[in-house]
């Protein structure tokens, strides 16, 4: 099997991926396996016969000033991280780095500002664009299937910043329309497929510009009831695929388009409801795991057709806040390591139950604010690791939820300024 | 493959084609910059989807690409045409993307994230492997031979044991070729490997109400006692303790599996276990009984969120047991007068003290 040909990039060696490039490598992984009895407190610490002498010595230094509460955890020491990109060690931040952040998703559709590029293209070790690619560019290519989806994570996270002019609105929407196909679907980029998926992203972008003008919402409208199945279900393309996610997408999609009578949303209700599973999360198909994110789009989707009281809320809720780790992280299922995304498929779910208290906010808090990139901008998905767009919405997102000043309201069903839900007619119209 | 990458405008028999570079305008919103290779197999992509070309060498690129870029779904969806229009061997396929699996798995972690480390739902929008899985699943299907996919999945298992779509499309092998009978098990080997494999336990609850056979009462008495041996072994573990109230929530009877219930948190209770579980389960337990409209029997329990307390019944003695499990835990939890839960106000009106006397515990916790 030949190996990705990226131009002899790093990432190839790393055993963890590209997409989680870490910006330090003293991570020690927690132990799996059974705990032994009444033994909480050794949870995590390092098998000792494994680790040299000089480990030793460090881990013994670590405990001198790691804070009692961490030692549950994985996660970095709270007062020191490194943070840059070039390693070196600052304070983690206290407040959202809101105009960094801003900065960061400007900087993602460009190669670099055309102020910048003469300069650059007179230093000997230009060799045309490929270097200067200011994106890591191995992940860059692999993701350009989800280009839609980022322009939508990167539009909501400014809107909620008060910044949603940093995007050429003009330029947004005629994209869009370049990325309809005749059948009314939309793919994640030129010349892809269409897709579920991406036709939500879509529409929510075109309904925060307040450009639905701008498309063919017919064609969007049969496109998507054209993929509902007889068991209420949802494939996301004609390829058959079927998800809970689907069914989000197709509710949430027809709900901001106020089409919701084209698809029958009965029998959609049914099929969610079969995907809950006896703790009270949801999995992606029926008999599948809960995970938080599935919960949010099982949750979000009753909750736009006012379903919830399909939804045992303690019961969810409880399991909901049982995602919350000692660092005061969420992660998406039991003995999963915390990401800054469920901060918002947990923290949502919590929202439209009414239990946000249920969790820890001001661990949370600081937990999110501690994965940004205090230099290059952007959330990562945990302390240490590479910011990207979709961290980004995720950690401004549950910030807004959480009531962090100088942010607009999110809204925990549709995942967009609550200002635009509101205008389009849409808030809150589910009961607990 | 080959070891080394020929461009595509070198190679003989694809002269006939003129490549159609990515139009991006000429101001792109965003700009994709790629690799050559994968710019140069793209563009010959883009040549022969314009023309809907279904050929060998078409099959090929395809292959090419998606070594280089598995979650491409279009060009997934491309291939799935070429195999069935070129009338393809199936099986050759399925190794083809049990290699690629596997390689990445290891590698790139594309059809599954292998470390811990990895959520997996990042995965699922990043490198989409529900694609891979899905390509896998239509393959399977029309070839109706089951006989590579438990070995295949297990093996993923191996490395990830909770690789959420590694269980899924385990389930869905299951059902589909009836191959119910080895999982139990299985499950069995892997709860000794890892009692808190959270997708064993949901795979298990899968296996025992969705098989051919509805459980008998004598199966589910076991299937608790097997339960209940888990949870000795790790108190503090939700997944066994959600799998045990998910059984007894299928009990007929709901008034016995409250007792069975309290009397197994009693049982623990006299060890001198701490766990969060055990005293939620109790708070569950009178809270199921109160709404039946037995309030005589109370059971001590109190039920800590993260961010404080959200049910209790009982003594005081039950608030100084929470304080002891928060220290454990060491997550410093404040308690709070629950507000505005359903379960709360239920609790208010049947504990005999009140809520408040929580008061003084606060002060010293936190």
């Amino acid at each position: 099997m030949d190996r990705p040909q990226a131009g002899g990039h790093k990432p190839h060696g790393i055993a963890r991926g590209p997409w989680r490039r870490q910006r330090q490598t003293t991570h020690v992984p927690p132990p799996t396996g059974q705990i032994p009895l009444y033994q909480l407190e050794q949870r995590n610490r390092p098998d000792v016969t494994q680790l040299s002498s000089v480990t030793l010595v460090i881990l013994s230094h670590r405990s001198l000033w790691m804070d009692r509460s961490e030692r549950t955890s994985s996660a970095k020491p709270p007062s020191q991280v490194k943070n840059g990109t070039n390693g070196t060690m600052t304070s983690l931040p206290a407040t959202l780095l809101s105009d960094l952040h801003v900065q960061y998703i400007k900087s993602l559709d460009t190669i670099v500002p055309p102020s910048e590029f003469a300069l650059l293209a007179s230093r000997p070790e230009f060799t045309g664009i490929w270097p200067l690619q200011k994106k890591d560019d191995l992940e860059y290519w692999l993701t350009e299937h989800l280009r839609v989806n980022g322009v939508y994570w990167g539009l909501t996270a400014l809107d909620l910043m008060n910044n949603i002019d940093a995007l050429e609105r003009d330029q947004v929407i005629k994209y869009l329309q370049d990325c309809q196909h005749e059948n009314g679907g939309f793919g994640g980029h030129l010349n892809h497929d269409p897709h579920l998926l991406y036709t939500l992203s879509a529409i929510q972008i075109l309904v925060t510009y307040d450009r639905l003008d701008a498309i063919d919402v017919d064609k969007v409208v049969s496109y998507v009831r054209s993929l509902q199945l007889p068991d209420g279900s949802f494939s996301g393309d004609e390829w058959g695929e079927i998800d809970i996610r689907f069914c989000y997408c197709a509710i949430s999609c027809m709900s901001l388009l106020k089409r919701l009578d084209a698809i029958d949303v009965p029998r959609t209700v049914e099929f969610v409801v079969r995907c809950k599973n006896y703790d009270g999360g949801f999995g992606s198909q029926p008999g599948s795991e809960s995970h938080a994110a599935m919960v949010f789009c099982g949750v979000g989707a009753l909750a736009i057709v006012n379903a919830l009281h399909h939804v045992d809320a303690d019961l969810l809720g409880w399991w909901l806040c049982e995602r919350q780790l000692g660092n005061g992280g969420l992660n998406g299922r039991p003995q999963k390591l915390e990401d800054v995304c469920y901060s918002w498929w947990v923290l949502s779910a919590l929202s439209i139950l009414g239990r946000v208290h249920w969790i820890n906010k001001e661990k949370l808090i600081s937990f999110i604010l501690s994965a940004q990139d205090t230099e290059a901008g952007g959330i990562a998905d945990r302390p240490g690791d590479m910011a990207d767009v979709f961290h980004t919405l995720f950690g401004v997102a549950g910030l807004s939820l959480l009531g962090y000043p100088g942010l607009k309201s999110v809204d925990p069903v549709y995942c967009m300024p609550k200002h635009v839900i509101q205008r389009v007619g849409l808030a809150e119209r589910y009961r607990v | 493959m080959a070891d080394a990458f020929v461009p595509y405008n070198k190679r003989p028999e694809w002269q006939d084609i003129t490549p159609i570079p990515q139009d991006d305008g000429p101001n792109p919103l965003v700009l994709i910059a790629y690799s050559s290779d994968y710019t140069d197999a793209m563009n010959y992509f883009r040549a022969i989807s314009s023309k809907n070309e279904l050929s060998e060498r078409a099959l090929d690129l395809t292959t090419q690409i998606i070594g280089m870029n598995p979650a491409h779904y279009t060009i997934w969806n491309y291939r799935q045409n070429l195999l069935l229009a070129l009338n393809k061997d199936l099986h050759a396929e399925l190794e083809f993307i049990d290699e690629l699996s596997k390689e990445r798995s290891k590698n790139y972690q594309v059809w599954y994230v292998a470390s811990a480390v990895n959520p997996d739902f990042r995965a699922t929008h990043y490198i989409s492997p529900t694609i891979t899985r899905h390509h896998r699943q239509v393959v399977v299907e029309r070839l109706n031979d089951s006989s590579r996919e438990l070995p295949f999945i297990a093996y993923i298992l191996e490395e990830d044991s909770k690789n959420y779509h590694a269980w899924s499309y385990r389930q869905w092998v299951i059902t589909r070729f009836d191959l119910w009978s080895g999982e139990l098990p299985y499950l069995d080997e892997l709860l000794i490997i890892d009692v808190r494999n959270n997708s064993a336990w949901n795979h298990r609850y899968f296996v025992v109400f969705e098989g051919p056979t509805k459980p008998t009462q004598e199966f589910l008495e076991k299937e608790i006692e097997f339960t209940k041996g888990k949870i000795r072994l790790a108190p503090n573990n939700q997944s066994s303790w959600n799998y045990l109230k998910g059984i007894l929530a299928r009990s007929p009877n709901p008034t016995t599996a409250d007792d069975i219930l309290a009397s197994f948190c009693a049982e623990l209770r006299d060890s001198e276990i701490v766990s969060s579980h055990l005293l939620a389960s109790l708070v569950d337990v009178s809270e199921a009984r109160a709404k039946r409209g037995d309030k005589t029997s109370l059971n001590q329990g109190v039920k800590v969120g993260r961010g404080g307390m959200i049910g209790y019944t009982g003594s005081p003695r039950l608030l100084y047991d929470a304080w002891l499990f928060m220290r454990c835990f060491e997550t410093c939890l404040i308690f709070m007068p629950p507000v505005n839960t359903r379960l709360a106000t239920t609790w208010q009106r049947s504990t005999t003290r009140s809520v408040k006397n929580t008061g003084c515990i606060a002060s010293r916790t936190c």
